[in-house]
């Protein structure tokens, strides 16, 4: 039970954010895998479930405007609960950006970064109140 | 879009974006990895802040997926700075980019502990975490006491306290040791009392982890669990931030609810009461809303507490709620829910008495089989072959097959499989189970394995009501103008061996069916040819009255295939052309072929494999099928059809009894090996002429993946229990066992371990012992006097197996070491533990291995017998006449020259008898020993202190009687001479074979089953309808 990795991705298929947990890939299976991920989930369409088998695993996915939200998760895994926990991780991105865009997650990338470090941390859930993960990027912001 | 502080990094990020295509981008990502690392190497003073923004253009180019190979130095070295947002950088894009075992982490272990026990919390908690994602056993070892102390501190914050709850997580994973010190679960139920819920968040994380390991320990925690389910269900004490669209933080409850499910049941009274309550409150108090996130976490929780009611196996009436709650889910529109309700069904079927409720939603089920989301269908397809037994197989393979059409690529060998297997399994007639086939390789000829027409053929082989009516469809399916290969390969099959049978009806006459096999024979590929060869020769011996314009249409295409390219169909057609010629012995060779051994179906295995993974072929697949117990198996599967025409041309050798069959190079002989054992199936049906070879590869697969019990998975075998369709006695054995003793302390081994003992003494690679939960396989290499074992031990359940103990009681002529052990076995993983040994001398006694494991609250203890025998330690060698009489003479009389007369011999004809010596490491050595009733072996023994022993074997056997023969055995040293001898007799006496399962199984005595049965699956079949 456990998330294995966490990855936005565009429309177009282009990567806007990746964290792997557990297992370490090489490149190019981490390219060969994104790229497989990517082309199974972007052809569904929003009448289809949320879930996608891949592997030997599962892909929890959301998609917000022009960005998806894929988590691929153990099989075992609650997928409603981590359907709501995409869900609480774009609000509390729109918390700190105001109605966060992709633009806001590219040329933040440390911020997301932050955000899903305090959030998740080697596969598992540590933290799901808003004010206790921005903590952190608050008081570098105010630092700065 | 100014960053805070970083220019270029936006800068750069807006190039890239502004690419205008792939080619563009690389471009721009070369140069600037170039100005990185110029920048690295001559400014040798960089400032932190420079580092900083480097070091996330590093990150960034990473994610597009381009290799950074360079600048992880300096990623590590930020860690060592001193401001907070150097600091952070170095942590996060350390973790990123490295490894747990990358070396540069060694270096920074001492400032990532200063950072730990220092009093810098934000430090303390880039450290916790950055340790959490990537620590190995080096810091495991270094850090893990720091960590503790920080999770259990009462002057530490909740924000350290939650990293350090995962941290020690990380740690304990990489060395379980580090919490297995006493105490920690009273240190663990205090965690559990814990107010802040971001702590407790992690902390049950954490706890999940450590009962899965070992509930045991941890049942003075089973109360907290409930106590914080009743809080967070009562939004007793939770702060606004942990609610959740108005639900208290589902994460906590779901996880909660997910410790509770390693409990195997709940005994305190009150506890059991409280926790019925919040299920109840969860089951009865979930409605849908329109809120969708709500209602996601509403539900999240719901399927949680189904699953745990499920697994409580709680009271009826409770029970029954699940199942309405579910039936109405598979029902809904909304696609998650009812995705998750199909899977949760799937589940819930695990609990027996369901099953007629559920079948009640059949029709919604397979409304869902039609859905156009592949998630979904897959869910119903699971859910339906779940759910199929002898009442509901037709509708449901019907369903299937009628899907077949429709079905993706992805699924659809899967369907093919599962289809094979419902109708094998539950078949309400035979003829219906023939249907079914033939159906599935017309419909999916791309998808049907060879195992599934394969199996066809056993069936129909072994039931004689069933031939006329196979042979009719057949010939049927032969009129569609368009076939499968996989078609024209059974049908010619099923025609060559009952044409007969179908003599009389229309358009069924030997010229008939020769024509229209015909039609196929330009586009079929040469694994066909030479099946429909073998037809074509079958058709010719039921020709009666002669047709002589047959006869020469057949013997043309014979002619023609004569000088064809492909070695083995050539030499099928001379061999053709020759058995003609000779009249009636053509009927004895071509005599039908004969019933089959009672075999397990290999398809139920590959079911399991394709659960783990369902589409594609992709690299974890192949992972997962090398840790799978199947693994060595599979390494032992030959190219099957490729290997048929070769042991036909054993056929035609072997009543001629001459030898020439040994002089095929050695490695053919063992290539041959499988041939061989399946070859000892002519004892079944002796005839003059073993036939048996050609079926032999028929089946080479369903024998070699035979082990039964392995190819349901436990949860479904139990499942099983109502409909013992099954068609054989080792699986009927099992089922008995699980019945008998579903108590988990009195697990029982699934293999006859002696069989196995002895099959591994012949060969070098197989399973050594099978239980419900671990599968030891065996993959063996020798080298002269050095042996290497490894040990695969492979855990078949979803929960690992823990206390994992070997110990070797190695007897004096070996010296052996083995590798460490591991403690625990990871659910559905295999672990190695190679094993080596040095042979010192002559000797038959054998290593024993002392295996135990714990699982559950159950130890079990084996001992099992390491095939590292005498002849494991022989390397074969060819020696000419001279040399051997030279030798032979020379080693006149006991003690050096040993002979002995056995009497009960099994009967072994010459070839098999060679066979087995090849298995055995002994060269026959044809040519030598001019009586063609005697067999000459050489060998050579190898110990450490002797080197290589020549040993020289003469055998003369009686044709008149089989069962004794005269064994002649002598090398240089004495003690070598006996002890060969003696093995070699037990070998003799004691024929170790793959297919005698009609032998052992009597000796299970829980198997229900009578014996009469064992050997005629199809039988035992109807008999149980």
């Amino acid at each position: 039970m456990g998330i294995r990795f966490v990855l936005l991705v565009n429309k177009q298929g282009q990567t806007r954010l990746a964290q792997y947990y557990a297992e370490h890939l090489t490149l190019d299976e981490r390219r060969a895998l994104e790229g497989e991920i990517v082309r199974k989930c972007l052809a569904r369409t929003d009448q289809q479930c949320s879930f996608v088998e891949h592997r030997n695993y599962k892909i929890v996915y959301r998609r917000y405007a022009s960005l998806f939200f894929l988590v691929g998760v153990d099989n075992d895994e609650n997928e409603l609960a981590i359907l709501e926990f995409i869900h609480l991780f774009v609000e509390t991105m729109d918390r700190h950006f105001g109605n966060v865009c992709e633009l806001d997650i590219m040329f933040h990338l440390e911020k997301a970064h932050f955000m899903l470090e305090e959030m998740v941390m080697n596969g598992c859930i540590v933290e799901t109140s808003k004010s206790n993960i921005l903590m952190p990027i608050q008081l570098m912001d105010k630092a700065s | 879009m100014a960053l805070t502080g970083m220019r270029g990094l936006s800068v750069f990020i807006s190039d890239v974006r502004n690419c205008q295509n792939k080619e563009q981008e690389r471009l721009r990502v070369d140069k600037e990895l170039g100005n990185i690392r110029t920048r690295f190497k001559n400014e040798k003073a960089l400032t932190h802040y420079k580092k900083k923004k480097y070091v996330w253009k590093m990150l960034y180019i990473y994610m597009l997926g381009y290799d950074v190979d360079f600048g992880h130095m300096e990623a590590v070295s930020l860690i060592s700075a001193p401001k907070y947002p150097e600091k952070q950088v170095g942590y996060i894009v350390t973790s990123c980019l490295l490894t747990e075992n990358h070396e540069f982490l060694r270096m920074v272990i001492n400032t990532v502990r200063n950072d730990i026990i220092g009093r810098n919390e934000t430090f303390q908690c880039l450290a916790l975490t950055m340790v959490g994602n990537i620590g190995g056993k080096e810091f495991s070892e270094s850090l893990a006491t720091d960590v503790q102390k920080l999770l259990v501190s009462s002057s530490c914050r909740p924000l350290v306290r939650k990293k350090a709850a995962l941290c020690l997580l990380r740690l304990y994973r990489k060395n379980p040791d580090v919490v297995n010190i006493d105490g920690w679960s009273d240190r663990m139920s205090q965690l559990l009392d814990e107010r802040d819920l971001g702590v407790l968040t992690s902390v049950m994380s954490l706890f999940v982890a450590l009962v899965s390991n070992n509930v045991e320990a941890y049942w003075n925690c089973l109360p907290k669990c409930v106590k914080i389910l009743e809080r967070l269900g009562r939004n007793q004490d939770v702060p606004q931030e942990y609610t959740y669209h108005g639900i208290p933080s589902p994460w906590i409850q779901v996880k909660t609810m997910r410790a509770l499910q390693y409990f195997p049941t709940i005994e305190d009274p009150n506890t059991k009461r409280a926790l019925f309550e919040v299920l109840q409150r969860i089951l009865m108090g979930t409605d849908v809303v329109k809120n969708v996130n709500k209602n996601n976490a509403a539900h999240a929780i719901l399927f949680e507490a189904l699953a745990l009611v499920v697994h409580l196996d709680a009271e009826k009436e409770m029970m029954s709620q699940c199942v309405a709650l579910l039936g109405k889910f598979v029902a809904v529109r909304e696609p998650n829910i009812r995705y998750l309700g199909l899977e949760n069904m799937t589940r819930m079927l695990l609990v027996s008495d369901v099953q007629d409720i559920i079948k009640s939603h059949q029709a919604q089920i397979i409304i869902s089989l039609k859905d156009p989301d592949i998630s979904i269908r897959r869910r119903a397809l699971d859910l339906l072959y779940g759910m199929c037994d002898v009442t509901n197989a037709k509708d449901i393979v019907e369903e299937l097959l009628q899907y077949l059409n429709t079905a993706d690529f992805a699924m659809r060998e899967e369907l093919a499989l599962k289809a094979a297997i419902l109708a094998e399994k539950f078949a309400p007639d035979l003829s219906w189970y023939v249907d079914v086939i033939l159906q599935l390789i017309d419909k999916a000829g791309d998808f049907v394995s060879d195992d599934i027409w394969y199996r066809v053929v056993q069936f129909v082989t072994n039931n004689e009501d069933l031939q006329p009516y196979a042979a009719t469809k057949a010939r049927e399916y032969l009129e569609k103008p368009v076939l499968h290969e996989t078609m024209v390969k059974v049908s010619a099959y099923l025609l060559g061996e009952y044409n007969h049978l179908l003599a009389r009806r229309t358009g069924c006459t030997p010229k008939e069916i020769f024509i229209i096999i015909n039609e196929k024979l330009p586009t079929v590929t040469t694994s066909t040819v030479a099946i429909v060869l073998s037809t074509y020769a079958k058709i010719l011996m039921h020709n009666h009255p002669p047709d002589p314009e047959l006869q020469e249409q057949i013997w043309s295409i014979f002619r023609k295939y004569e000088s064809y390219i492909d070695v083995e169909i050539q030499q099928r057609a001379v061999e053709y052309i020759a058995l003609c010629n000779k009249g009636a012995a053509l009927v004895d060779v071509l005599a039908e072929m004969p019933k089959f051994p009672e075999r397990q179906s290999a398809l139920l295995k590959k079911a399991e494999v394709a659960e783990v993974d369902t589409a594609e072929q992709s690299a974890i697949r192949i992972r997962s099928q090398q840790q799978t117990s199947n693994a060595l198996v599979v390494t032992d599967q030959r190219p099957t059809e490729g290997s048929l025409p070769v042991s036909q041309l054993g056929v035609v050798r072997m009543p001629s009894g001459k030898m020439e069959a040994s002089t095929q190079d050695q490695t053919s002989f063992q290539d041959q090996g499988m041939t061989k054992e399946n070859g000892v199936i002519t004892e079944v049906v002796p005839q003059d002429v073993p036939p048996a070879d050609l079926l032999g590869d028929l089946l080479g697969p369903l024998a070699i993946n035979g082990s039964p019990a392995t190819a349901v998975p436990v949860e479904q075998r139990n499942q099983n229990l109502l409909s013992v369709v099954e068609a054989t006695p080792e699986a009927a054995g099992s089922l008995a066992l699980t019945t008998v003793d579903n108590q988990p302390n009195s697990i029982q081994p699934i293999v006859n371990i002696a069989e196995r003992f002895n099959e591994l003494c012949l060969k070098d690679s197989g399973v050594l012992y099978e239980d419900l939960h671990i599968q030891i396989g065996i993959k063996a290499e020798w080298q002269a006097h050095h042996g290497h074992i490894v040990l695969f031990l492979g855990n078949k359940n979803t929960s690992p197996l823990v206390s994992v103990q070997a110990l070797i009681l190695p007897p004096t002529h070996l010296k052996m070491e083995l590798s460490l052990v591991p403690e625990t076995v990871p659910p559905r993983a295999q672990v190695q533990c190679p094993l080596e040994f040095v042979n010192l001398r002559a000797s038959r006694d054998v290593a024993v291995l002392d295996f135990s494991y714990k699982f559950g609250t159950a130890m079990v203890y084996v001992k099992l017998r390491l095939p590292a025998v005498i002849n494991k330690f022989l390397q074969p060698i060819s020696v000419t006449a001279e040399e051997f009489f030279a030798q032979w003479k020379s080693l006149s009389g006991p003690p050096l020259k040993l002979q002995e007369v056995l009497r009960g011999v099994k009967p072994l004809s010459l070839p098999e008898m060679a066979n087995l010596f090849t298995s055995l490491h002994l060269a026959v050595n044809p040519g030598i020993d001019t009586n063609p009733n005697n067999l000459i072996a050489c060998t050579t023994f190898y110990s450490e202190s002797t080197r290589a022993t020549l040993c020289l074997i003469r055998v003369e056997t009686d044709p008149s009687d089989r069962t004794q023969l005269r064994i002649t055995i002598a090398s240089g040293d004495p003690t070598l001479t006996f002890e060969l001898k003696e093995s070699i007799k037990e070998y003799l006496v004691n024929i170790p074979t793959q297919t005698s399962s009609a032998v052992v199984a009597p000796s299970q005595p829980q198997s229900p089953v009578t014996p009469v049965a064992y050997n005629d699956p199809g039988a035992m079949l109807a008999g149980l309808l």
